[in-house]
């Protein structure tokens, strides 16, 4: 048991539980995502002494000198006393919106741009605040440019307080707050005749987009396989630009794929991953990125491990979806 | 001696080669693969990587403690001593596939069965 320091709250954290946790089960307003240690929402500092190494996982060495430390894997090991990273350590920049057009019925694609120059590496996915102080993670579809434009695709979800937010109530002209760039799903220009395999579902498409761009600027020569798959053709989008990007690149393939019951012409009918690996049964030397829903990801993982891909050429961003908490 | 073991083995370079081998070999066996359902894959190969550079008689920090008290929750769900012999075969096979000397593989098979007791809590 270590008595947790938050504020003006004194919270009690029950051994096996993370601090997070214990200040959500006591009600404190305190901001959250991904709770697996990805989004760094939760970024939080140790005032007095350093966090347990493992709640550094994934953060820079500079933040880990100065006792940040991620709430939602923080396992205390002694009394603490925390804050809350503060804005400016966690949103570098704010973003005019430019631009806001559906996609399909459910997927919008937003376009931001930015103050002040950001340099990401396409596939990665920043941080974007509402001005009720919610945050949540969207990965950037496009290349970096100097217009210092950032292109999103965000699902509204039923009850989504951010998408629903961008969806009804975002206008061109707002201006939101954007986080550094964070992930470490992204291109490497190296093995470029590399066999690349890219599977996603919904708007896992978005950081594909922006690898598969990158890799074909960067001349990757080896063969680009692209599936995107949803339950139906009406989860889909950016077919056309995708069969047009294959008629440009010979090196490039796109596959759509619909697992739901209705077959549709020119698409592939069945689970978007089984597809890709009976396309390609043998994954060693292939590097595999796989973006979306969080069971398809993490299933895909260990069956293209299985295939022969190595663990280090595996590069995975489930799409969690935060579960609201009553306030 | 143990150092010239890692080393003669080829060090780090050594481990990284086999883990994924050696993984792959374990999640294909279906009788023990149930034992790392619902775990995360890359926090168990790090953990793969630790326990292959022990075996290895490379740098590590695992004590007898630390082997004991990973495998209790397993041991509870009934790990025993085939499933031990399962995964020192496919760390055998592995070494063999990598082309390892005889006498080496020898030496890495003594090392792990060293931690036979701690790892069923005996």
């Amino acid at each position: 048991m270590s008595e947790i320091t938050f504020k003006s709250h004194k919270v009690t954290c029950h051994p096996d539980e993370t601090l997070l946790d214990a200040l959500l089960r006591e009600k404190i307003d305190v901001q959250f995502g991904c709770k697996a240690g990805s989004c760094h929402t939760c970024l939080m500092k140790s005032s007095d002494q350093p966090p347990p190494a493992e709640a550094q996982e994934g953060l820079k060495p500079t933040q880990k000198q100065q006792n940040y430390f991620l709430a939602c894997i923080c396992k205390p090991e002694q009394d603490m006393t925390v804050s809350p990273a503060n804005d400016s350590e966690q949103f570098i920049t704010k973003a005019t919106v430019l631009e806001k057009q559906p996609l399909n019925n459910d997927v919008i694609q937003l376009k931001l741009k930015c103050h002040d120059s950001i340099s990401f590496k396409p596939g990665q996915f920043v941080n974007l605040k509402k001005p009720d102080g919610l945050s949540r993670s969207y990965s950037v579809a496009n290349t970096p440019n100097e217009d210092n434009i950032l292109e999103f695709h965000i699902r509204s979800l039923p009850g989504g307080q951010f998408s629903q937010w961008a969806k009804n109530e975002l206008e061109v002209g707002e201006q939101i707050p954007v986080s550094e760039p964070k992930g470490d799903c992204f291109y490497i220009p190296e093995r470029q005749d590399q066999g690349l395999l890219l599977i996603g579902t919904g708007t896992g498409l978005a950081p594909l987009l922006g690898i598969i761009k990158d890799a074909l600027a960067q001349q990757h020569s080896g063969p680009i396989h692209l599936l995107h798959g949803s339950r139906n053709k009406k989860g889909l989008y950016h077919i056309d630009e995708m069969k047009t990007l294959a008629e440009q690149y010979p090196n490039f393939h796109y596959t759509a794929c619909v697992s739901g019951e209705m077959p549709e012409k020119d698409f592939e009918q069945g689970r978007v991953n089984e597809i890709a690996l009976n396309k390609i049964n043998d994954l060693k030397g292939w590097r595999v990125y796989l973006c979306g829903h969080p069971e398809m990801v993490n299933d895909t993982k260990k069956q293209a491990f299985l295939k022969g891909a190595s663990m280090q050429d595996i590069f995975s961003d489930p799409f969690l979806v935060t579960q609201n908490e009553e306030k | 001696m143990s150092d010239s073991l890692f080393e003669k083995l080829g060090g780090e370079g050594a481990v990284n080669a086999a883990v994924d081998i050696f993984y792959r070999k374990v999640l294909s066996d279906d009788t023990i693969n149930h034992f790392f359902e619902g775990v995360d894959m890359e926090k168990q190969a790090a953990k793969q990587k630790n326990f292959m550079t022990m075996a290895f008689g490379g740098p590590n920090n695992y004590t007898g403690e630390d082997m004991r008290k990973g495998h209790a929750h397993l041991v509870e769900r009934g790990l025993n001593d085939e499933h031990f012999d399962a995964v020192a075969g496919h760390l055998k096979s592995t070494l063999e596939e990598l082309n390892v000397a005889d006498e080496l593989i020898g030496e890495v098979l003594a090392i792990v069965e060293t931690t036979r007791n701690d790892v069923l809590g005996r």
